[in-house]
């Protein structure tokens, strides 16, 4: 398979603090990457690097063959090829969840309003949304906005899907329903990196696991042998924490 | 103590001249100032990730916007007009030697109009250094995720601050603005210093010819309390209105 995401040697610091201590890996197409790790690990910090809404200090990241750097139009050109899903789900407030959806695609993408609207309404019906088109975020709940978050993300047909914890600010009644939507994707051939505190999200539907650490990738495995049979000891005191 | 309404009375006429001088150069202070202001407070914002481009924006947006901010926050609005009436004015507007304007025009306007473009001017360029600031704080109060999200769609600066940021920062802004304008109101009596007839102007002419005190200071006093409790009363409105349109 084609790789999609290629990371060599990601270094990256908060005031002297190290998060990020030389992490190298290569993601392929159609993969579902989940990356797991204890709070602190570096695990957000990385995927907030792969579409650069942070700036590593050294190291290098390739994207679809293209070099991630400081050039903007390769970034916009980047994040229109990287969709993104945030902890916070982050929908404008001062839109409509359609308009929410359409913005990007119509600024951006340059598609007429009727098309992006097409567009918009087909991902609601796909998220299980159809009938809050002219609601606003604040009308929602937590995995409602999820939702239209991830069809805001797609509406801009991106290659790769970037979740940072997208249930971590969820009320658990709520985890399902945004999961649900999530292994759709996966099972449609969506190439994913998942951040995630969900085991079983990342049992389930993961091909492969990062295991973060202190800044570092300490396992990197399939699901079945991480959980099963891990290879190393801060893996094994992880998983023996939280199983 | 005698109060003597027929004084008032007297000047009636003089009191409407003043108050309709006051609010226009108030209107003109407040809209110039919030024009002036964003464009400031946007030049103050702008960055780049590229480091060339945001060098660029350092030294010809960042640097003089915040000079400029520094400057007219930091001295007094009565030294600034005076500043704006006697030194900058006569450079750009003067018969003889004007730079942008010289010749009959020039005499005409400094003799018709000079104290009221002076004092308007002077009030729009105060008011549009703290509207930079307030645009500013409204900026800061927004949260980092509403721009991460803007930018993770592919949207560059410009896309992002226009139709991500900025709605959220106007209503953010209100409250603040309205308290602007209505120190703006109140401020727009100094412009009598030079000479202007507002409203200001009208009771010390008053003083002046009668040695009264009472009566045209109390009047003026009434007035620019009408003025500003109904700015405040508006400001109010507005912020109800965007309340209910937004519902966020």
């Amino acid at each position: 398979m084609k790789k999609v995401i290629e990371v060599k040697n990601l270094v990256k610091s908060f005031n002297s603090k190290i998060v990020l201590n030389g992490i190298s890996c290569d993601i392929e197409s159609h993969q579902v990457v989940c990356v797991l790790g204890p709070s602190g690990s570096g695990k957000s910090t990385f995927l907030r690097c792969l579409n650069r809404l942070e700036k590593p200090d050294s190291g290098e990241i390739q994207i679809l063959d293209r070099a991630v750097n400081d050039h903007e139009e390769g970034l916009n050109f980047l994040r229109k090829e990287v969709g993104m899903v945030f902890q916070k789900f982050n929908l404008f407030p001062h839109l409509t969840v359609v308009e929410n959806i359409t913005l990007s695609p119509i600024k951006v993408l340059k598609l007429s309003k009727k098309e992006a609207t097409e567009r918009a309404e087909a991902l609601l019906e796909k998220v299980g949304l159809s009938d809050k088109k002219t609601a606003y975020p604040n009308q929602l709940s937590g995995g409602q906005q999820q939702r239209v978050a991830i069809a805001r993300a797609l509406a801009m047909k991106p290659k790769i899907m970037l979740f940072d914890e997208p249930t971590s600010s969820l009320d658990p009644e709520m985890v399902g329903e945004v999961l649900e939507t999530m292994k759709t994707l996966a099972k449609e051939g969506m190439t994913m990196v998942v951040v995630t505190h969900e085991m079983g999200f990342a049992r389930e539907v993961a091909h492969r696991i990062l295991f973060l650490d202190g800044g570092q990738i300490v396992e990197d495995s399939k699901p079945l042998e991480f959980f099963n049979n891990p290879k190393n000891e801060r893996t094994r005191l992880f998983l023996s924490k939280i199983l | 103590m005698d109060f003597r309404f027929e004084i008032l009375l007297e000047y009636r006429e003089a009191f409407l001249h003043g108050l309709w001088m006051s609010l226009q150069v108030s209107v003109w202070g407040i809209l110039g100032g919030l024009v002036l202001g964003l464009i400031l407070g946007l030049s103050r914002q702008i960055k780049s990730t590229e480091s060339k481009k945001d060098f660029v924006f350092k030294l010809f947006l960042r640097g003089p916007s915040l000079g400029y901010i520094t400057f007219f926050r930091g001295t007094p609005l009565f030294v600034q007009i005076f500043l704006v009436h006697f030194a900058l004015m006569p450079l750009l507007v003067h018969p003889d030697s004007g730079w942008l304007i010289s010749g009959e025009l020039a005499r005409v306007i400094k003799q018709e109009y000079g104290a009221f473009l002076s004092g308007t001017l002077a009030l729009i360029l105060n008011s549009a250094a703290y509207v930079a600031e307030i645009f500013r704080a409204g900026l800061q109060s927004l949260d980092s995720g509403q721009e991460e999200a803007a930018r993770s769609l592919g949207m560059g600066y410009g896309p992002t601050m226009r139709y991500v940021l900025l709605p959220q920062v106007f209503k953010k802004m209100l409250p603040p603005l309205g308290n602007e304008a209505i120190m703006l109101l109140k401020d727009s009596s100094l412009v009598s210093a030079i000479g202007l007839a507002e409203l200001a102007q009208t009771a010390r002419t008053i003083a002046g010819t009668y040695s009264r005190y009472w009566e045209p200071y109390i009047a003026v006093s009434i007035i620019y309390l009408v003025l500003t409790m109904g700015l405040a009363y508006l400001v109010s409105r507005l912020e109800k209105h965007y309340e209910k349109s937004d519902r966020s």
